[in-house]
């Protein structure tokens, strides 16, 4: 699992801006910042295939219809593995599952860290102090053990366990990182001029403080799909998953079992490896790009000509 | 006082989560899974061992669901983890005990190695703004922090071990040819092996280190006391050792301990990879050989020496930082 990458993970990155002026700016540095461009890129190639695995692979991922262990030609990119299937197909078609699981489980544990994040930094005291224990509490219990064993109780986690247990689990990160900027909002003018008009609480979070926030959970967003990727690959990968989902995962989980390295097959494993590196590196750019227009200090520093 | 108070609290009820997550999950799951495990075992066991594992997961009881916790805490508390099914009739703790010695000794040195390399080269690449390193780090590790373990495992598995054969690949040393003990041989066949997979921990981890660092060592370069460092005329050296990084270390140890969840995790995947004889591989052998009260006391071992880590980096910060200790 790769570890959260970012600045001062407890320290907030206000933006000082109201909410349509923040988005436009936060446009633009977007669209200039060369890392988010290579990240934008690699998400839309893989939402592509995701979308019409069809039209790129012809063949079935699951067919045992090739003699096994072919080596790379034209008809097969990628060769065949030991049970004679397309490994291409399997990669390509492998591509669905692992993106529904960064979508669903991004948007869900986004949507939990928001809505805890930010309703302890805004309610405060009791609220604030019994949220904050409760993400710390999580924040601290090794995550992927954790999803091991709920895994194995299971017997084997379906794409749709996964998805529950990885959302249940992981949004705890995200969370402290969006009360910590919700706190610095806490006192602003604006949201006092909110609570003298009269508005009540749920108002103010939804139209006040949220917009505010976008472009932080948008990085929130980001994280926790690298997360969600990375956590059901491995959970695949070791052999916790649903053995005949198509997925990436899957795909090394038959290829360990097959000793693929040793018997003259890297491919099977090093392709659909290569894969979830690239679509993590795709999510870990563009959070980072986020991460500089948060925070332009961390931006390149571009040369001057003399 | 109340600094150190707070945190220890905070240690005790994150221990009494995890125990009690230990609790509830077999019984949460639809259809206990342990029921399955024990009639695979149902008449080999001793009726000792058979209690115990009733205790464990709450079988052949009609206890209230309380009475069951109160006496399952009770028996967990007494160091009581009940009887490997893999390894009949060993202990769980005696079985553990002989895997843990590997784990700490290859993740204890990669991880140290990685904060201190990472935070030097941090510190290096921020001091050096717009340098060669600053340009290269920060997209590198952006990248490889997105790297699944133990696929970098793997293609160093290829790489080095079958195609090079640099290294072996396999174990935590010549299981046929060594045997353990005090001596030189034995000593370098070790490090031979966990060559390897402390390469693929560090390459994994160290990203974050670099990055984090480098980020607040930014933020501090451009506080005042550093500029009138600056003014003073002080030598570099000593503005960006003393003044910048020293400063900047804090939030960089803070992450240290938060991110050992994440050490943990890689060191599982990268044992696995290796079939390296550390905890981590024994928790998936558990898994698939269905030895839930061995999986168990795994978790709760991670957890706990997760926790430890945490609670000692909690110290270390109050000790170098005094705001910490009069703050709240």
């Amino acid at each position: 699992m790769a570890m959260p990458v970012s600045g001062v993970p407890t320290e907030a990155r206000a933006t000082q801006v109201p909410a349509g002026h923040a988005l436009a700016r936060v446009g633009r540095a977007f669209r200039s910042s060369r890392k988010a461009t290579a990240g934008t890129i690699l998400l839309a190639i893989f939402i592509l295939i995701a979308l019409f695995p069809g039209v790129i692979a012809h063949d079935s991922p699951t067919a045992d219809a090739y003699p096994p262990h072919l080596g790379v030609s034209a008809a097969h990119l990628l060769g065949t593995n030991a049970y004679g299937q397309d490994l291409f197909a399997q990669v390509v078609w492998g591509t669905r599952n692992v993106l529904i699981i960064a979508f669903v489980v991004g948007l869900a544990a986004t949507g939990i860290a928001v809505l805890i994040g930010i309703a302890a930094a805004y309610l405060g005291g009791l609220w604030d102090n019994s949220l904050g224990v409760l993400t710390d509490v999580l924040l601290v219990i090794p995550l992927f053990p954790l999803l091991i064993i709920i895994a194995a109780y299971a017997h084997g986690a379906t794409t749709l366990v996964l998805i529950v247990a990885i959302t249940l689990t992981s949004w705890s990160y995200t969370a402290r990182q969006l009360r910590s900027q919700a706190l610095t909002l806490r006192n602003r003018d604006f949201l006092e001029a909110a609570r003298v008009r009269g508005e009540r609480p749920l108002y103010i979070i939804v139209v006040e403080v949220i917009p505010t926030m976008t472009s932080l959970i948008v990085a929130s967003f980001l994280t926790n799909a690298l997360y969600a990727v990375l956590l059901a690959s491995s959970l695949q990968f070791i052999g916790l998953g649903d053995p005949s989902t198509v997925s990436w995962g899957t795909t090394l989980y038959w290829a360990q079992n097959n000793a693929a390295l040793q018997t003259g097959e890297p491919l099977w494993a090093i392709a659909p490896g290569a894969c979830i590196a690239l679509l993590g590196a795709a999510f870990a750019l563009l959070n980072y790009a986020f991460d500089e227009i948060g925070n332009p200090a961390l931006r390149p520093v571009r040369k001057v000509r003399q | 006082m109340r600094y150190a108070l707070r945190r220890l609290g905070f240690f005790v009820l994150t221990l009494w989560v995890a125990l009690t997550l230990n609790f509830l999950l077999p019984r949460l799951m639809p259809g206990n899974p342990a029921l399955a495990m024990m009639s695979k075992f149902h008449g080999e066991l001793s009726p000792k061992a058979l209690n115990a594992l009733e205790i464990l997961f709450g079988l052949n009881t009609h206890e209230s669901l309380l009475a069951q916790y109160f006496g399952y805490l009770h028996q967990v508390l007494t160091g009581n983890f009940g009887t490997s099914l893999s390894e009949y009739p060993a202990s769980v703790s005696s079985v553990i005990g002989s895997a843990i010695w590997w784990t700490v000794g290859l993740v204890g040195v990669t991880t140290v190695l990685a904060f201190i390399l990472g935070t030097g080269l941090g510190i290096v690449s921020a001091w050096r703004r717009g340098g060669k390193l600053d340009s290269i780090v920060p997209p590198v590790f952006v990248i490889t922090s997105a790297i699944p373990y133990f696929w970098v495992a793997m293609v160093l598995v290829l790489v080095f071990g079958i195609t090079l054969h640099w290294f072996p690949s396999e174990g935590g040393y010549y299981v046929t040819t060594d045997t353990p003990g005090f001596n030189l041989t034995f000593f370098q066949d070790v490090i031979n092996h966990a060559f390897l997979p402390a390469m693929a921990l560090l390459i994994t981890t160290i990203g974050t280190w670099i990055l984090t660092m480098r980020n607040t060592m930014i933020t501090t370069l451009a506080e005042d006391y550093v500029r009138m460092a600056r003014a003073k005329g002080l030598p570099g050296r000593r503005i960006m050792l003393d003044y910048a990084a020293r400063n900047a270390i804090l939030p960089n140890l803070t992450g240290f301990a938060m991110s050992l969840g994440f050490v943990v995790s890689g060191a599982i995947l990268v044992e696995y990879v290796f079939n390296y004889p550390g905890v981590g591989y024994m928790l998936l052998q558990a898994v698939s050989g269905e030895d839930y009260p061995l999986m168990q006391a795994l978790f709760l071992l991670i957890t706990v020496a997760v926790l430890f880590a945490i609670l000692a980096a909690d110290i270390l910060t109050a000790l170098l930082d005094p705001r910490t200790r009069t703050a709240r």
